[in-house]
């Protein structure tokens, strides 16, 4: 690890200075992400500025039968408010399967967006890693890539994003609540916050340097069955090989609107348009969902060690359809 | 005469036997007992910091460290140029097995490198932050060289071994294996490999050095004083009697923790030069590469039987990958020489150099990766012939040791399997695999026979009661977890007939008589053996204080037998309480030793084995393979029980690694780098809560006059044995997946599940 400055923010302006007056400062949350990684030196931020104290950790309602959930709010916080178990139980889901206990009352809802991808090759400096160190090459592609994207990959970077909740946002269509360093506030899609690879892996979000997660807004509660589902080597406390977050609302015997997304693929919590659209107005049946699973994995890749990942992926997917579009 | 019958044969009022909670249990969770890294010393700790090689194979061409030097608080910095003259490592083969555990390991000596994360630099500094924070700073250019690293790919070249770990014979031949098979109407012939694994103890390997002079104390995490004792004066140079090692507690060894790694000898040689006593720990992701593991597999399981399912020939071919620069061969096939009868028998054990560290010994050498393949072969063998696997091992059950031809001391395989069956309700197991469905979940039954042969070490201990009756019982032995403070207290109490709260049991400390350690299952045996000796020699140096002492109510009485129980001495009719004797007799205490031999005649003569066997259900995912334990059930016939307690956590421990072996431990090596990748506890997955259920464990109540004193067997390892091939069979029962490359991910048996087409119809 090396020697950084540190900074306890009291107010969002005190923390805004703090990163304003270098370039190399990190806000620090929970640091269940950032401090493993300092201690690593993958991450060497010369101060750090810790955001803890700031008054973000409501939950509150918009007033538009939304919530806005404060970037403060802890993982477990948020996964036992009586609010989001009854309206948003996919949300509810994602965050208990994530981590461990201990993790998830540390774990904060900005700093849960802004993880960092788990790539084994990424973790360790000896080896290439276009996202740690630009243009070094990637040793994950040829590797070991078991765990690895098969959506939305580039040839410079495979790696995934490794957050639960995030895809359970995702099929929400939160919005991503921000305030830049000169204090001006913007709204983001869930989907438009993180970034594919591309040629610039290291670019990892839409984020510019000092600008800070505020909130996440929840739009109104879904109509509709809801359902989180992890797939992972051991029952609890591994990151997701694949998941899958639906939200399926049924007209009596037809699917009125289907929304679902899936971890541990890609880059970013992965949404499939042309399958959602397909759905919509269909009748639910084993042909209906397997060819919506196979319009999501169109484009499909495998590495190798990850191929698995691609059935995997539309078996989970049909399962999970299955289950939320029950009739009734 | 004193009441010297055997501990085995003592009867009801006893302490042995009996389920007590750990003695040392109150400190552990108060935070009262001292781990490794947690002892202080006198005068200001230094703290060092390892930085590892970057690449597997080669040489340093160049190390700088002159920015590291600079960073205000480092202290020193030691590399191949100005570490202390150690000697030399010397070659792959030790001349003797002993060798290995004491032989030198000198770190920083020369410019090699010989596997990734291998030791290259040394900073010292008055905080472990600071230390860290200058290896960081520390820039090494490497002269890189072509290492091999995968073992499929260098199978050509594998060796044979002069012996296996623990001087095993390297292969084993009886009658014409090749003939047999060749002939036989019923063959397995099967392939499986078994993975890198780690055994990542909790508390991660840590040293404090304190240097008096020329003589050194070592607090350390260490299973086997002596093993640390003498692998530190060797590398060192320095006589044994100048080395002291302190281990009270120690937080999880499962064998990685017989010898001393990086941590152990780095402190020692930075404290000398530093004149400063310095501390050192391993981070997890540096045990992975530092501290032992255990070698990836191929194994070749050939058995062939006639249509009734009695064994013809059984083959079992192992070749590991194993370190070019120190050779570790684990004893694969060893416990297959015992396990089954056929007339004609095989094993053999190959090796092929990789440029890794040394394998080590991890929980069950042999056994564990050896019976999960063999286990299973036996359950092909089963289904292939339409038999109940239980029926099929009843049916090749030996009835003296099929390749040493001597008896077996005491036996209970079929009891363990037949009692199993019955708890279980094996009867239900549906033979034809993947009928049993419940919604999306497909549902089997395994089982799998254990088995793991009993040792004893040579170990002594003293026992000494002071004037007011309390005990003091000091011995060189480690509680690794495991509840030897437990066990030797109650031993010591049941000697002596007192309260066991009246025995203080003191390990852990090299000044103390020397044991075998904690290691192969033996430790129980070994110091518990020679803690009983050691009361029976006190007890009789009592008698004769008694008798002699002009003031004893005892004295001159001759001839009548004497008797200690219930904390006080008895005989011809008269009892004293044994604090008020002491204070009559021998105000200054008394003290005597105790000893127990290696293994001697009783092992030469006969088999001597413990056994199980292990039932299991699974419950496997239709849509995405995902297997989860249900129910897991073992029955063991080991010997005495000590402690039902404490043996049962060994047991369930055991099955535990089983359910981590089957499913999910893998250390994978990158095959071009040579470097273990998931080398943290977030990507090496051991079983958590949630993946271990429903867990029991059955003893078979036996006491083995043969193994020891007290008629008790090993059993730190046993549950490992075979646990893993009971899953792997369970999963065969529920999907009809045959899984031979462990561990079985989901991936794995992904490819043998239905389609989905049938999804919206099914449940
Ligand atoms: C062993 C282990 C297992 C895990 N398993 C899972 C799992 O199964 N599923 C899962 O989803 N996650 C898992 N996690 C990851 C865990 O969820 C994240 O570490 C956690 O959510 C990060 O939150 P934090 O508050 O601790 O972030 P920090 O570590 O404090 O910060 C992470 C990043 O976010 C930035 N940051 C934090 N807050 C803000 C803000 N408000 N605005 C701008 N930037 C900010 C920081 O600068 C930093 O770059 C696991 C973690 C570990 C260690
Ligand atoms: S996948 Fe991405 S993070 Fe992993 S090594 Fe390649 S570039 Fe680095």
């Amino acid at each position: 690890m090396k020697p950084f400055t540190y900074q306890r923010a009291l107010d969002a302006g005190d923390a805004l200075a703090g990163v304003a007056a270098g370039r190399n400062a990190k806000f620090i949350s929970g640091g269940t992400n950032l401090l493993d990684l300092m201690k690593l030196e993958i991450e060497q931020p010369a101060h750090l500025v810790d955001i803890n104290r700031l008054p973000l950790d409501r939950i509150e309602d918009t007033g538009q039968g939304g919530l806005r959930i404060g970037a403060q709010v802890r993982n477990s916080t948020l996964a036992a408010d009586p609010r989001i178990r009854s309206g948003y139980q996919v949300l509810a889901q994602a965050l208990l399967s994530g981590a461990s206990g201990q993790i998830r009352n540390k774990a904060s809802t900005g700093g849960n967006l802004l993880q960092r991808t788990r790539c084994y090759y990424f973790y360790d400096r000896n080896m290439p890693c276009n996202k740690r160190e630009p243009g070094s090459g990637c040793a994950a592609l040829g590797g070991f890539n078991r765990m690895h994207a098969i959506l939305g990959s580039s040839n410079a970077c495979i790696a995934v994003h490794p957050s639960d909740m995030a895809v359970a946002m995702s099929v929400l269509d939160a919005t991503v609540e921000t305030t830049d360093i000169d204090g001006t506030a913007r709204q983001i899609h869930i989907g438009d916050l993180h970034r594919l690879p591309g040629s610039t892996p290291h670019i990892e979000t839409d984020l510019r340097y000092g600008e800070m997660i505020t909130a996440v807004v929840l739009p109104p509660a879904k109509q509709g069955r809801q359902l989180y589902r992890k797939v992972r080597d051991r029952a609890s406390y591994a990151f997701a090989l694949v998941s899958v977050a639906a939200v399926v609302d049924m007209a009596g015997d037809t699917i009125a609107a289907a929304r679902f997304a899936l971890g541990g693929v890609a880059a970013k919590p992965w949404r499939s348009p042309e399958a959602e659209a397909f759905l919509q107005g269909k009748k639910p049946s084993a042909q209906v969902f397997e060819k919506a699973a196979d319009a999501a994995l169109a484009n499909a890749l495998g590495r190798g060690g990850n191929d698995f990942k691609i059935p995997l992926a539309k078996r989970t997917i049909q399962q999970v359809l299955a289950a939320v579009s029950q009739r009734g | 005469m004193t009441n010297s019958t055997p501990a085995f044969a003592d009867g009801g009022k006893t302490h042995i036997g009996q389920p007590m909670d750990r003695v040392d249990g109150a400190s552990k969770v108060t935070g009262r007992a001292i781990y490794a890294y947690e002892h202080q010393a006198e005068g200001h700790i230094a703290y060092g910091y390892i930085l590892g090689a970057g690449i597997a194979r080669g040489r340093i061409a160049a190390i700088d460290t002159a920015y590291a030097e600079k960073v205000p608080g480092v202290l020193h910095i030691m590399t191949h140029k100005n570490a202390p003259t150690q000697p030399a490592f010397g070659p792959a083969v030790t001349p003797t097995v002993r060798d290995v555990f004491t032989r030198a390991r000198p770190m920083l000596s020369t410019d090699e490198i010989r596997y990734f994360d291998e030791p290259v630099a040394l900073v010292v500094a008055e905080t472990f932050e600071t230390a860290r924070g200058a290896a960081g700073l520390i820039s090494v250019e490497y002269a890189s060289e072509q290492g091999a690293y995968d073992l499929r790919g260098h199978l050509a070249s594998a060796y044979a071994p002069q012996r296996t770990n623990a001087g095993f014979e390297t292969d084993s031949l009886v009658g014409d294996f090749e003939a047999a098979f060749a002939a036989s109407p019923v063959k397995v012939d099967a392939i499986y490999t078994t993975p890198y694994a780690h055994h990542n103890p909790m508390e991660p390997h840590a040293t404090l050095a304190v240097w008096s002079g020329d003589a050194v104390t070592i607090y350390t995490s260490a299973q086997t004083l002596a093993n640390f004792r003498a692998g530190m004066a060797s590398t060192l140079q320095i006589p044994a009697e100048k080395v002291r090692i302190v281990s009270p507690f120690v937080g999880g060894g499962f064998g990685s923790k017989l010898i001393v790694h990086p941590d152990t000898v780095l402190a020692a040689l930075a404290a000398r030069e530093l004149q400063r006593p310095v501390k050192i720990a391993l981070t997890r992701q540096q045990m992975f590469a530092n501290a032992g593991h255990r070698a990836k597999m191929i194994q070749s399981v050939r058995l062939s039987a006639d249509r009734e399912g009695r064994l013809t020939g059984i083959a079992h071919d192992v070749c590991s990958a194993t370190s070019r620069f120190e050779e570790f061969c684990e004893q694969t096939a060893v416990f297959g020489r015992s396990l089954y009868a056929a007339p004609n028998r095989m094993t053999r054990h190959r090796l092929v150099k990789v440029d890794t560290n040394r394998g080590e010994w991890m929980r069950s050498p042999g056994e564990a990766p050896g019976m999960l393949a063999f286990e299973c072969a036996m359950d092909e063998l089963a289904a292939q012939i339409g038999m109940d696997p239980i029926e099929l091992r009843i049916r090749n059950e030996p009835a003296i040791d099929p390749e040493r031809n001597i008896p077996f001391s005491t036996r209970n395989l079929v009891e363990c399997m037949q009692e199993g069956a019955r708890r279980f309700g094996w009867e239900k197991r549906q033979a034809r695999p993947g009928s049993v469905r419940e919604g999306r979940t497909l549902v089997g039954l395994g089982m799998a026979a254990a088995i793991r042969p009993n040792y004893i070490g040579a170990s002594e201990a003293r026992v000494r009661i002071d004037g007011r009756g309390k005990v003091t019982v000091q011995l060189d032995m480690t509680d690794i977890g495991t509840g030897t403070y437990t066990i030797l207290a109650q031993i010591a109490a049941s000697s002596l007939g007192l309260p066991v709260a009246a025995i203080d049991v003191q390990l852990g400390d090299s000044n103390f008589p020397r044991t075998a350690g904690s290691g192969g299952s033996w430790g129980a045996a070994s110091a518990g053996s020679a803690v009983h000796n050691a009361c029976e020699s006190l007890k009789q140096k009592i008698v004769a204080s008694a008798r002699e002492a002009v003031a004893s109510p005892f004295y001159g009485l001759s001839n009548n037998r004497i008797d200690f129980v219930n904390a006080a001495i008895r005989a011809g009719g008269r009892s004293v309480r044994l604090a008020d004797l002491m204070a009559l007799v021998a105000p200054h205490g008394l003290d005597a030793q105790g000893a127990v031999e290696a293994a001697g005649d009783n092992y030469r003569n006969y088999s001597q084995h413990s056994y199980g066997a292990h039932f299991v259900e699974v419950a496997v995912d239709m849509d995405t393979a995902e297997t989860r334990i249900r129910r897991m059930l073992s029955v063991i016939g080991a010997g005495r029980i000590l402690n039902p307690k404490t043996a049962r956590s060994q047991i369930i421990g055991g099955m535990i690694w089983g359910i981590g072996a089957a499913l999910m431990e893998e250390s994978v090596l990158d095959a071009r780098h040579g470097h273990f990748l998931n080398h943290d506890l977030a990507e090496y997955h051991v079983p958590v809560s949630a993946d271990v259920p429903d867990l029991n464990v059955i003893f078979l109540g036996e006491a083995d006059p043969n193994a020891n004193v007290l008629g008790s067997k090993g059993i730190g390892e046993l549950g490992v044995c075979g646990a893993g091939a009971a899953i792997a069979n369970a999963i065969f029962n529920a999907t009809g997946a045959r899984i031979r490359a462990f561990p079985v991910t989901l991936d794995k048996i992904l490819p043998a599940l239905p389609v989905h087409a049938s999804l919206a119809d099914g449940s």
